[in-house]
């Protein structure tokens, strides 16, 4: 053999398909800040748009007062509700079936709500038109406690919803109330409880918090009046969806929308919706006929676009007194805000929350949710999470815990015991969903396994005892978290967004020389797409990764989908990736044997080309394959090599994983420290171990913020405490702990490459996990339950009230 | 406003410009000079996205005016790639070792991360998290742009990175 010939490794190598850690091709220019985000775009006589915010959560508005404003230089033009109604643009509907005010029409509802937009040449003069516009206020009364809202004598909020007894999602029970929503069977959940010999209950609270993405909200949309074109620069998770909510309410031909998202600054969740500065730059520039950018900044980015959680969970599990778990009942109350502006698939007003059964089996269970409205901002937004799923986790996996304490077992055996087990998959959960696949078992033991968990208990067991003699003031917790998400939305038979199906897209073009373009309809913000898109058409088709320019987050070029989140990409896109690349593969094929002289059967796919089955030497490229596409197809064949798929999921995907948290907590002072963080995670087929470790790192780092301290919180008065960096808990380098990560592979049966997505994952089980650790450290002072986020001082109160401080 | 003449040296080029005395540091290197590689993230110092170097400091060019970098010489991120226009240690490092994922936080990860090692060349773990304890990352958490760190530290030492076991 030629020592020139390259070994079947060497071609495997020169693709750096799945399963390689390719580097990321997205850092060339990310390193060199040649990064195009959307405060860079600058167009030609560009304005400047910013608003004025309401100091009041609950005023009525008597009267806006702009003309000093349009006397300060530079500032055009101060657009008002009374503006936007000329142009029917007032109120815009949002992804819940809600509506919401896009600047403050009669009233304000919550603390810093838009209530004029003010456009300048340019961010200073902008700036300075907000101080000179006068707006006379009434203060009202503000409802800031979600669990007073529906009180006989709290104020109405919503005085557009007056004498409406149903809503988008049914009835109504009160004139704060938005929905009601109820699933899974009362009467045999109830009998369960009825004949139970061991329950539990406790109010389970996931307290209000914010994605925070680095880079805030921002758009620039330039209105082209001789063609009647707008054009949209935006942090767009979900280009093609903005693009035709804006050709419904602007009622412009969606043809004429040209939306363009370029890099993206994280998003997290907080860049699906729609916010009033997208609508009131598209009209600025309208107004004006020149281009307009509107820039939020960071106290605006916390206090006005969309919150995420809010949940408060009233959790009982009836079991045996052998720890079999017989039942779940779980009433939520969910402070949704002003407005219902969560972004949840049109069916489940409360997301997927009822996947809050998790990773045990059983038989019965009820959930009922009731949403409310309150002087807040609106949103809820899937906050790296699938939908409610952080919530549900969350919830499931203290009540586990608790469970665990009652019976006095430890809670990775109640674990083990209750887990749905590998041959019931696919599983039927009492609450609807069918899990694709899982290893649960394996997964736990593994962790237990590798982490030493039962040295560890013996560890806490002599530290309880040390603490009891007085000989140390630190008690040690071990948080053990097992999740089961559910992400992949998804399925056009479970979730569409405004009457639109939640499939996703991919286009393949390959070009004469054996390389190509991949668009489409998702649309990355940090997770790497450009890279791990590439390795899937690398491995489908064999053509080297590098060879492949991945494209998205341009509505005229990408094809139709339905964005980014909820950890979709890669089970939806990702499929329709290899559906792409499978067509092309097998038009590939028709060309090798035409080229060959063989019938198509009688070759085989052989990593980076076609090779004639038992004559090893017949061998074409696929390389060479491409050529041919342009110049010697088959007769009747069609030159080019390219393909599009449309891939709707037949099924959700249910990566797992399964984490510990050990961490000290001095009582005295409320400082912990988090010894070690393990976490197990299986999102079935691995496409790029390092974008996967990268992607469980910052989960894990942001699920530590939420559980250790971040909160956005209001005081009595409706007034936002914590809406800047000083005050949101941020975590630096410095507190941040040391991750150690981990895998299993359980690819899911119904995806064509395995895969089941990773992003959120680290931060639906890593909150519990951080939970159950302060809760365990407590659990033996006698508490059952302490209310996130966990910071030095509620670790403080929680000692001083269990009277281990004086 | 009236405005005033200001002139400095931004990545070894004299440049000079018209601002109002209020006009942010980051503002003037974004909006006049056209260099976008200095994000804006929080506008209140905390988190970092806007770090420059300045004079041998590493500043947060959003609370800073551009009056007051009259005169001073700056490097930004744009600054940072070799002469011959390859990735600088620091670069390649945050790139090799996965050190950063929307990317939006890097420039001002890297402009620190540049004026750390210049202070300590072979800085500890612990050296490295306090250095860049000002500036945040949202996405990727720190654990690799510690690696990052380390791997420039090696690479300007001249001694080879090894990866410390998880």
């Amino acid at each position: 053999m030629n020592d020139m010939t390259p070994t079947r490794e060497q071609r495997e190598a020169a693709l750096e398909g799945m399963g390689c850690k390719r580097k990321r091709v997205e850092d060339i220019r990310f390193t060199q800040g040649k990064g195009n985000y959307v405060d860079d775009v600058k167009l030609p006589g560009m304005l400047h748009g910013d608003f004025v915010r309401s100091p009041h959560p609950h005023a009525r508005v008597k009267k806006i007062d702009d003309s000093e404003a349009l006397k300060v230089p530079g500032v055009l033009a101060v657009i008002t509700a009374e503006t936007l109604k000329t142009v029917n643009l007032a109120w815009m509907p949002t992804l819940a079936g809600d509506v919401q005010m896009v600047l403050a029409d009669g009233k304000v509802l919550f603390q810093n709500q838009e209530v004029a937009f003010v456009v300048a040449t340019d961010r200073y003069a902008a700036d300075d038109g907000i101080n000179k516009v006068v707006v006379e206020y009434e203060p009202l009364p503000p409802l800031v406690d979600p669990f007073k809202s529906m009180d006989q004598d709290a104020p109405v909020l919503r005085e557009d919803l007056a004498g409406k007894t149903s809503g988008a999602h049914g009835p109504r029970k009160h004139h704060n109330h938005i929905f009601e929503w109820t699933v899974g069977d009362k009467e045999l959940t109830d009998a369960a409880f009825n004949k139970a010999e061991v329950k539990i209950k406790e109010m389970i609270s996931y307290h209000r918090t914010h994605p925070s993405p680095l880079e805030t909200c921002q758009c620039v949309c330039s209105f082209d009046k001789i063609k009647g074109e707008l054009t949209i620069y935006g942090t767009f998770q979900a280009p093609h969806v903005i693009r035709t909510v804006v050709a419904l309410i602007a009622k412009l031909p969606e043809q004429k929308i040209h939306v363009i998202a370029p890099d993206i600054g994280g998003g997290f969740g907080n860049k699906v919706g729609a916010y009033p500065g997208y609508i009131c730059a598209a009209v600025a520039s309208i107004v004006t006929g020149k281009p307009v950018k509107w820039v939020e900044d960071r106290i605006e980015n916390l206090t006005a676009t969309s919150f995420a959680r809010d949940y408060h969970m009233t959790t009982e599990i009836a079991a045996t007194k052998e720890g079999k778990v017989t039942g779940l009942r779980v009433h939520v109350l969910a402070d949704h805000g002003a407005f219902d502006a969560c972004a949840d698939p049109s069916k489940w007003p409360a997301g997927f929350f009822n996947i809050v059964t998790g990773s045990y089996d059983f038989p019965t269970a009820h959930l009922a949710v009731d949403g409310v409205y309150t002087n807040k901002a609106p949103g809820g937004v899937a906050y790296r999470c699938s939908f409610r799923v952080t919530e549900a986790a969350y919830c499931i996996e203290r009540a586990m815990d608790i469970l665990a304490q009652k019976l006095n077992m430890d809670p990775a055996e109640l674990r083990l015991k209750n887990f749905i087990k590998t041959e019931q998959f696919p599983y039927h959960s009492a609450l609807g969903w069918e899990y694709d696949s899982g290893d649960y078992h394996t997964a736990m033991r593994k962790m237990m396994e590798t982490t030493g968990y039962a040295a560890l208990r013996k560890e806490q067991a002599e530290k309880r005892a040390a603490f009891a003699r007085g000989e140390t003031r630190e008690i040690m917790g071990l948080g053990v978290s097992f999740f089961t998400e559910i992400v992949g939305a998804g399925p056009s038979k479970n979730c569409d967004i405004l009457g639109i199906a939640m499939f996703d897209s991919c286009e393949i073009r390959l070009h004469p020389t054996g390389a190509g373009i991949a668009r489409m309809g998702t649309k990355s913000q940090g997770q790497g797409h450009e890279t791990t898109w590439a390795q899937i058409i690398a491995t489908e088709i064999g053509i080297p990764a590098d060879n492949i320019m991945v494209e998205e987050g341009n509505t005229d070029t990408a094809p139709y989908g339905l964005g980014t989140y909820g950890s979709r990409s890669t089970p939806v896109a990702g499929a329709a990736i290899a559906m792409a690349a499978r067509k092309i593969k097998a038009k590939a094929q028709m060309i090798a044997a035409y080229k060959l002289e063989v019938h198509e059967d009688d070759l085989e796919f052989d990593i980076d080309g076609f090779r004639v089955k038992g004559l090893p030497e017949k061998f074409m490229s696929m390389k060479d394959i491409c050529w041919a596409a342009y110049n010697s197809v088959p007769p009747g064949m069609e030159p080019g090599l390219e393909a599009v798929s449309y891939y709707d999921p037949p099924n959700m995907t249910y990566p797992f994983g399964a984490y510990l948290c050990v961490m000290d907590i001095d009582v005295d002072t409320g400082v912990y420290k988090i010894r070690r963080f393990y976490a197990l995670d299986d999102c079935g087929t691995r496409i790029n171990p390092m974008i996967i470790e990268g992607q469980v790192h910052g989960g894990l780092t942001e699920a530590f913020a939420i559980a250790m301290g971040q909160e956005i919180r209001y005081d009595e008065a409706g007034n936002v405490v914590t809406g800047s960096f000083m005050d949101f808990f941020m975590p630096t380098a410095v507190e941040t702990p040391h991750w150690e990560t981990d895998f299993t592979v359980t690819p899911s049966p119904h995806h064509p490459i395995g895969a089941k997505g990773v992003g959120e994952s680290p931060n639906v089980g890593g909150v519990p996990a951080f939970s159950n650790a302060v809760n365990d450290a407590f659990s033996f002072l006698g508490s059952t339950h302490i209310q996130m986020p966990h910071d030095f001082w509620r670790n403080w109160k929680a000692a001083k009230d269990l009277g281990a401080v004086a | 406003m009236a405005k005033t003449h200001v002139t400095m040296k931004v990545n070894g080029a004299e440049v000079e410009g018209l601002v109002e005395p209020r006009t942010l540091l980051v503002h003037f290197i974004r909006e006049n000079l056209g260099m976008t590689g200095t994000h804006i993230g929080c506008e209140t110092t905390h988190c970092g996205a806007c770090t420059v170097d300045i004079d041998g400091m590493s500043v947060k060019s959003c609370t800073m005016f551009a009056v007051q970098a009259q005169g001073s010489d700056i490097t930004t991120i744009e600054g940072m790639a070799n002469a011959d226009g390859t990735l600088s240690a620091l670069q390649e490092g945050f790139r090799m070792m996965h050190g950063l994922q929307c990317g939006f936080c890097t420039p001002g990860m890297i402009m620190r991360a540049h004026r750390l090692l210049k202070e300590n060349a072979s800085p500890s773990e612990q050296e490295i998290r306090m250095g860049i304890s000002g500036n945040i990352c949202r996405c990727t958490g720190y654990q690799n742009i510690v690696k990052a760190i380390q791997y420039a530290s090696a690479k300007i030492n001249g001694v080879e990175f090894r990866e410390a076991a998880e």
